[in-house]
């Protein structure tokens, strides 16, 4: 059929059937346009193709080829008064993977797993299937694992160098310097307020570079840091109890020396960092700070123009009102001074310092040392303080000698600073500042008489305090003054008789107090079977321990002809 | 040196012969060895095969494929019809064999084990049919009585039967492309240039609604979605490469391409020796269609001419689709690229294409008659007006 009309449909083309040979002619003419059409189709093509090799040279890897580079975080080191390094950076090696890129995920894990044991194979070979650009496998490797990981010759393993935080002084200052998070971001102490102050933004921008990151100044001395760490780490386990701290601040300036608190952490290791009981207890804990307060009492009664050295108090029996009794734990059942309230810790003369001052008067006056508002300092780690909603005569009365309101061991250690050096409250600071920046920002709370007849008592206290409680905290040449607390903690909404929390708190040298150092001891046991656990035998042989070997660091004057004679105050 | 006063065949041969031709074609083997190094090994590793399993073989079988092509060069076109026909009737009975004693790969049957060799007949069937089509389509322009179109088309019907069978939708367009390409120079009447046209669409537009792995590709090709892991990697590839490569030895997105020494050895040359050589290879499959087709512009002789438009349009389109695929110009399509990618046995069909393209333009003594051929174009001239 087809050939058939294959035959008809030549013919006519030809027109004419007679010269066979110009009909093969005729074909091979039609040929050379139909070859150089099927020519211009494949010069077509081939351009066609050029181009899109041509695109394709020009067109960059996107960053399936090549993860694309993060800025890692660049920290600047953080260094004490003196220059001494307290954290800084290191770099490492991390170990990324592009899944994409990886032939044989099983082989893959399997050697990985020779270098890294510890490695999770369901979760990595899970990572290695997910089809994802990158993906991080571990983070910061020592040197030697990078490099047997480099041997393995796994194709689609990387490494990016990365900055790790490295504290030199490990838990020395942990909780002052504080913690970075994997990323190098500050998630704690100073490490988060330098984040806050502006580095965070200059990380993300790509300014942090490292050579222009100056080194971060604290106002610790590690020197002092050391020696505050190592004795209340001594003082934890020879007390038995369950934490320990202490802080020194500069009285002239508020900065802060040394402060630690223990049981702390490793920030090298921090795996423990987050446990409830590693809280710096000097600020993020607060506590009914006990007989330390009576310090606030005294100096409200001489403050407030109502009591001097020489006013007396009745505490002969116990201090009822309405249905609460005041008792003492010394009782000397007798008329008493002013300094005999403050060295006996008398509760019911306390009580009476503060009836005689009134209810609103004392709650402005503990206010106003900033015992009971939350602490304004560069460490974020603060706890606020708490009282009672409504102050009634009762607050008022156990207030005056320490209970019933909470506060920040440091907190207090501040407020002993204003009563110390002439009556200037400042905030407490972790940053170096000069005594004069220190006045700039400094508010009047007591008179400078208040704080010469305080520096008086405290004297005192610490050459004829209670039973000689005190008397262990002294060091000789340096001129001690203190007063020790001893509060019983509420055990099942009761206070407990046996369960403490212990404070000191002093000046040296007295006469011109330089430093105010204040130790505590929560839930201390006596040291010895048959022993008392209370604050002079715990709490204040620490503040002595701290200052016999920092003061000598710190430059202080030893002076032994002063030791034995009283303070000279001068009382109208 | 051989003389040109010598008359014996390898003289003969050598003064005869088109370098140019030959040239690339020997350029095509080296590149083939060169780039068997870099693509195969991480392959070979993959299946547990030594490093080098893939490129050795590349080597010994270019010696075999060397041999066939020059042999086949030898020839003159009476011979080469005569190799065809042989052929041919080879490999349509191999191909009707392969359906029931196939090596079934992938769902299909196109392989037969031969001596300890896969054998894929449809290789060694294509320049065997072009050159029998050729022949068909001149012997019906010489003598119209022949019905050679009428032969032509039940052969492409039978050769396309057998491929659809095994299926092998890849051959089975490059044969109707190639058929098409030479009936279209042979002088088909546009009506049925726009009726084949057509057909050819309706074709494609069937495979697309009745064969479901034909859609998928197309539709990842066009959506973009789907497993294009292999397309995804070749591009990768690339684009890694840019202009001038990582260098040789250097490429890591080679290694995971799952075909990275068949289908998708023109990525990894360039990962590695960057677009510059990939512009090079494709220059090389240019030059070849488009001095084959300048050839048969210049040949008299119809069969030679066809044969030659039909052995170079399959090398053209072939390496073609290989190169669209990689720079995904075109859905994803299983061709290899002649001489380059690895194709163990398919190197000799590939031989015996280009021997035949060799032996069919060496200078013949009546070519130099320049006289008929300005008369033959005067007298079309005057027939145009």
């Amino acid at each position: 059929m087809i050939g058939k009309w294959r035959k008809g449909k030549t013919s006519t083309a030809l027109g004419s059937g007679i010269v066979v040979d110009g009909e093969r002619k005729a074909f091979g003419s039609r040929a050379r346009p139909r070859l150089m059409m099927t020519m211009a189709v494949f010069l077509g093509l081939y351009a066609a193709l050029s181009g899109r090799m041509v695109h394709l040279a020009m067109t960059d890897p996107e960053e399936g080829s090549g993860p694309a580079s993060r800025v890692t975080a660049s920290r600047p080191d953080i260094v004490d008064r003196n220059g001494e390094v307290l954290a800084t950076d290191i770099k490492t090696a991390s170990l990324f993977a592009e899944p994409r890129r990886i032939v044989d995920a099983d082989e893959a894990i399997e050697k990985l797993a020779t270098i890294l044991p510890d490695i999770n194979y369901e979760q990595t070979y899970n990572k290695l299937k997910s089809g994802a650009g990158f993906v991080w496998l571990r983070r910061q490797l020592t040197p030697k694992q990078q490099a047997d990981i480099m041997n393995l010759g796994v194709p689609g393993f990387g490494f990016r160098t990365e900055k790790r935080r490295f504290y030199p002084g490990g838990s020395t200052a942990a909780h002052i310097i504080g913690l970075v998070n994997i990323d190098n971001k500050g998630i704690s102490g100073m490490e988060k307020y330098i984040d806050d102050q502006g580095l965070a933004d200059l990380q993300a921008s790509g300014l942090a570079q490292p050579k222009d990151l100056a080194p971060f100044q604290l106002s610790i001395d590690l020197r002092v840091q050391h020696i505050v760490h190592d004795e209340i780490t001594q003082a934890l386990d020879r007390y038995h109890a369950i934490a320990a701290g202490a802080v020194v601040l500069n009285a002239k300036t508020g900065e802060v020396l040394a402060m630690a608190s223990v049981p702390d952490f490793d920030p090298n290791n921090p795996f423990n960092a987050h446990d409830k009981d590693r809280l710096n207890r000097m600020s993020a804990g607060t506590y009914e700070m006990g007989s330390t307060i009576k310090s606030f009492t005294t100096a409200m009664a001489l403050d407030s123009g109502k009591m001097n050295l020489n006013s007396t108090v009745d505490a002969s029996k116990p201090f009822r009102f309405g249905n609460q009794t005041i008792r003492d734990f010394h009782g000397k059942n007798r008329v008493l001074t002013l300094p005999e309230v403050f060295i006996f810790s008398s509760n019911i003369g306390s009580g009476h310092e503060a009836d005689i001052v009134g209810i609103d008067g004392h709650r402005e006056f503990i206010h106003r040392l900033g015992l009971l508002d939350r602490m304004n300092t560069e460490l974020p780690e603060v706890a606020r303080p708490s009282e009672p909603k409504v102050w009634k005569k009762v607050h008022s009365m156990t207030i005056a000698f320490g209970h019933g309101m909470s506060t920040t061991p440091l907190q207090t250690a501040v407020g002993v600073v204003a009563l110390m050096n002439g009556g200037f409250l400042m905030n407490p600071t972790f940053l170096p500042r000069t005594p004069q920046q220190a006045m700039d920002g400094a508010k009047r709370v007591v008179s400078q008489q208040t704080s010469d007849e305080m520096r008086y008592l405290y004297k005192l206290n610490a050459t004829k305090g209670t039973g000689g409680s005190a008397t262990r905290a002294t060091v000789p040449g340096y001129r001690i003054g203190g007063k020790t607390g001893t509060a019983e903690k509420v055990v099942n909404g009761r206070y407990s008789k046996d369960v403490r929390f212990n404070a000191f708190v002093g000046a040296f040298p007295i006469d011109d107090p330089q430093y105010v150092v204040l130790s505590i001891v929560d839930e201390p046991k006596p040291e010895k079977p048959g022993m008392g656990a209370t604050a002079g035998l715990n709490a204040g042989p620490m503040f002595s321990n701290i200052i016999r070997r920092a003061a000598p660091l710190l430059g202080v004057q030893p002076d032994f002809r002063l030791e034995e004679q009283p303070l000279l105050v001068s009382s109208q | 040196m051989l003389s040109r006063l010598d008359r014996s065949p390898v003289s003969n041969w050598w003064w005869t012969i088109d370098r140019w031709f030959l040239s690339a074609f020997v350029m095509l083997m080296v590149l083939g060895i060169v780039l068997s190094f870099a693509a195969s090994p991480a392959v070979a590793e993959r299946i547990g095969l030594d490093s080098f399993h893939f490129a050795t073989r590349q080597i010994i079988f270019m010696i075999p494929a060397s041999i066939v092509m020059i042999g086949v060069s030898f020839l003159d076109a009476r011979q080469i019809r005569r190799l065809a026909l042989g052929l041919l009737a080879i490999m349509i009975v191999l191909m009707v064999a392969v359906l029931y004693v196939g090596v079934e790969v992938k769902g299909a049957r196109r392989w037969i084990s031969f001596a300890g060799l896969s054998v894929q007949p449809s290789e060694f069937l294509k320049p065997a049919f072009v050159v029998i089509t050729a022949w068909l389509f001149a012997e019906h322009a010489r003598q119209p009585d022949i019905p050679g179109n009428l032969f032509a088309m039940i052969l492409l019907g039978l050769v396309v039967a057998l491929l659809v069978a095994q299926p092998d939708f890849g051959q089975t367009m490059l044969t109707l492309a190639t058929w098409g390409v030479m009936f279209f120079v042979a002088g088909m009447a546009w009506f049925w240039i726009i009726a084949l046209g057509a057909a050819g669409i309706t074709g494609v537009f069937a495979a697309y609604t009745l064969l479901p792995h034909v859609a998928g590709r197309i539709d990842r090709f066009l959506t973009g979605e789907g497993d294009t892991y292999q397309v995804d990697m070749a591009m990768q590839a690339l684009l890694n490469g840019g202009w001038l490569g990582k260098g040789p030895g250097e490429g890591t997105v080679k290694r995971v391409i799952p075909d990275s020494h068949a289908d998708f050895v023109f990525s990894v040359a360039g990962e590695e020796f960057g677009m510059v050589l990939c512009f090079f290879i494709m220059c090389i499959f240019a030059f070849i269609v488009l001095r084959g087709l300048n050839t048969a512009l210049k040949e008299h002789d119809d069969f030679t001419r066809y044969a030659v438009t039909g052995l170079v349009t399959v090398l053209g389109l072939q390496s073609f689709i290989n190169m669209g695929v990689n720079v995904q110009l075109l859905p994803a399509k299983g061709m290899t690229l002649p001489f380059i990618s690895y194709g163990g046995s398919s190197a000799i069909a590939i031989a015996i294409s280009m021997g035949m393209i060799l032996a069919l333009t060496r200078k013949r003594p009546e070519k130099r008659s320049q006289i008929h051929y300005s008369m033959t174009r005067a007298r079309s001239m005057a027939a145009a007006e």
